[in-house]
């Protein structure tokens, strides 16, 4: 008798949340599932659209689904792509080189300058902090002009630096990482100088390691916003030029070239998936910290 | 331990660097970056703004001459604030709203995995990028359009829409497209807000009085979702005022009298295929001004809900 009371006094305490009608449940599943079948739709359709033949492309009305998939989307991107002026290959390796420049880089120089405006005192620290969350409002989009007439005052325009540099410029990585490392104990940094470790080494051996979750987070956005970026304001020649150009052009050419946009378009949505499947703990636990004090 | 070291000027200069060096080392190499490509650009932007520039001659001052004919002699300027203001005030506050509803229904699920698997859902559009460029096949104009077909098949309509290319129908449709990848970056702070709430916090609440999750939500939860509200915000402003990039990959650019034009358009209109620099910064100034101000209004509301 008094064990089963302990144990209702118990069940109670463990039940996190409190009254939760079944109505109101089934509200919410319900409201999730519409939207995310609006949601993920498009997205479907457009990895359907990939493996379908010719013969389903033009299929009219269009399905929902495929009879006979096939690769020849595919293939033939690389067989077309190869007869015209610019392989689809070197779109490709232009996307990896920039992304993965930009990114490791990025990484690398905003963890550096966070490490150094959470953890150390300088003159001016205050201002800078400050202008590195307002300038999170100014996406690159709104400064290209202004940046164009610099970058081509250095003779920076039509070369890959055009797009990897500002990608290195942001401040929401420097953002998040300079929060996150807001909740490693300063008493750790104290104890590796008491120890006579120097800057470099508490930064390289202590720091870096448990800043893990946010670089992993800073690398995602970082890849995801490279990826994407056409480029095509800063890069003229179509050898520079990456995928999304590439996208851009095939999917404005009308129907005949949907099987072949659509397979441009699940290449491209495969690495950053990826790289999201495998890094959603950490960009989670790093987002939360992503608030904004004052 | 601090000692001060007095003496000659060389040697103060070898104790800052010793006290700085390292900051130095650290901070320097990204904020070079920052500087040249973030806040020079923006004083450059400013500084054109006043002048006449093409690139070739050397700039002219000509006073507030720019900003004068923006707002008085450049109908699809007016055209084009009047179209980001549309794009701003329907996406921006209605993409912040599903995120965080989203990110909270997406709380109330009970098993890890599902949560997991939603936020991907949800995040999917954001995260695949440059793919809402297939939604030229959905809203194509002939009827192999995946829109025109279905709704013709329905029945309800004849014949075929042009829903890129007629004013009537290509704002709604660029609408759609923003609003269906608004689940961003903000979204996925909302989710990680949700996650980390004080539990206690609920625990107290539901002894004092708390009887459903509307109630919950409101005084509990978003109190101390404030922070994530607040970057929330940031990122929605700043996506919202620089619309522009879906409309000319959907609905072509310029699109079919200036439809859908937005500032941002008009702004790269002047600045790369006219060269028109001095006028092109005075368009990105305007809009450097909307989002600060923007940015102002709602950091003040949003303060008024924190509970410290």
């Amino acid at each position: 008798m008094r064990i089963r009371k302990r144990r209702a006094i118990l069940r109670k305490r463990s039940t996190k949340r409190v009254s939760r009608s079944r109505f109101g449940n089934m509200m919410v599943v319900l409201f999730l599932l519409l939207l995310g079948i609006f949601i993920a739709l498009p997205i479907y359709y457009v990895i359907i659209s990939s493996v379908k033949p010719i013969s389903e492309l033009f299929y009219f009305p269009p399905r929902f689904y495929v009879l006979d998939p096939t690769t020849d989307n595919f293939l033939s991107l690389i067989k077309l792509q190869s007869q015209s002026e610019v392989p689809f290959e070197r779109y490709l390796f232009n996307s990896v080189l920039v992304s993965g420049i930009s990114t490791v880089g990025y990484v690398m120089l905003a963890s550096m300058a966070a490490y150094a405006l959470a953890k150390h005192k300088f003159p001016l620290k205050g201002f800078i902090t400050q202008a590195v969350v307002i300038a999170i409002l100014f996406r690159p989009e709104v400064t290209s002009v202004p940046q164009y007439i610099l970058m081509s005052k250095v003779g920076m325009i039509d070369t890959y630096w055009a797009v990897i540099l500002p990608a290195m410029a942001g401040s929401f990585g420097v953002f998040l990482l300079q929060q996150f490392l807001d909740t490693v104990p300063n008493e750790l940094i104290e104890a590796g100088r008491i120890d006579g470790a120097s800057e470099y080494a508490i930064y390289f051996r202590l720091i870096m390691p448990m800043l893990k979750p946010a670089w992993m987070t800073v690398i995602i956005f970082t890849f995801i916003s490279i990826w994407n970026t056409t480029g095509v304001q800063f890069i003229y020649s179509e050898n520079l030029k990456m995928l999304p150009a590439m996208l851009s052009s095939l999917s404005t050419a009308g129907i005949a070239r949907t099987g072949v946009a659509a397979a441009v378009a699940v290449l491209m949505m495969i690495p950053p998936v990826v790289i999201f499947l495998f890094s959603q703990n950490s960009i989670v636990e790093t987002m939360a910290h992503s608030g904004m004090k004052g | 331990m601090k000692t001060k070291i007095k003496g000659s000027k060389p040697r103060k200069k070898r104790s800052f660097l010793y006290k700085y060096g390292s900051t130095m080392f650290f901070l320097l190499p990204w904020l070079a970056l920052f500087c040249f490509f973030v806040v020079i650009p923006i004083l450059v932007a400013v500084f054109f703004s006043f002048t006449d520039f093409d690139m070739v001659r050397s700039p002219q001052f000509v006073g507030i001459r720019n900003y004068v004919s923006l707002f008085l002699d450049d109908e699809t300027f007016i055209k084009s604030l009047s179209n980001t203001f549309f794009y701003a005030l329907v996406t921006g506050p209605a993409g912040y709203l599903i995120s965080f509803a989203v990110a909270w229904l997406i709380n109330e699920i009970g098993s890890k995995f599902w949560r997991s698997v939603l936020t991907l859902v949800f995040y999917s559009p954001a995260l695949a990028g440059n793919v809402y460029m297939m939604w030229n096949y959905i809203f194509s104009g002939d009827s192999y359009g995946l829109l025109n077909s279905w709704l013709t098949e329905l029945g309800i309509l004849s014949k075929p829409i042009q829903w890129l290319t007629d004013p009537a129908y290509n704002s709604m449709a660029v609408v759609i497209v923003i609003l269906w990848m608004s689940m961003g970056v903000g979204f996925l702070s909302f989710v990680a807000g949700f996650k980390q709430l004080n539990k206690d916090l609920f625990e107290a609440g539901a002894i004092d009085g708390v009887r459903n999750r509307w109630q919950e939500l409101w005084y509990i939860t978003l109190p101390q979702m404030v922070p994530q509200l607040k970057i929330g915000a940031v990122l929605s402003i700043s996506g919202a005022f620089a619309v522009g990039g879906v409309n000319a990959a959907l609905t072509g650019n310029p699109s079919t009298d200036y439809s859908t034009h937005t500032v941002l358009l008009h702004m790269t209109d002047y600045g790369y295929s006219r060269y028109e620099m001095g006028y092109a910064s005075a368009i990105a100034v305007v809009l450097f001004v909307l989002m600060l101000v923007f940015w102002k209004l709602i950091h003040g509301v949003l303060n008024r809900f924190s509970t410290d």
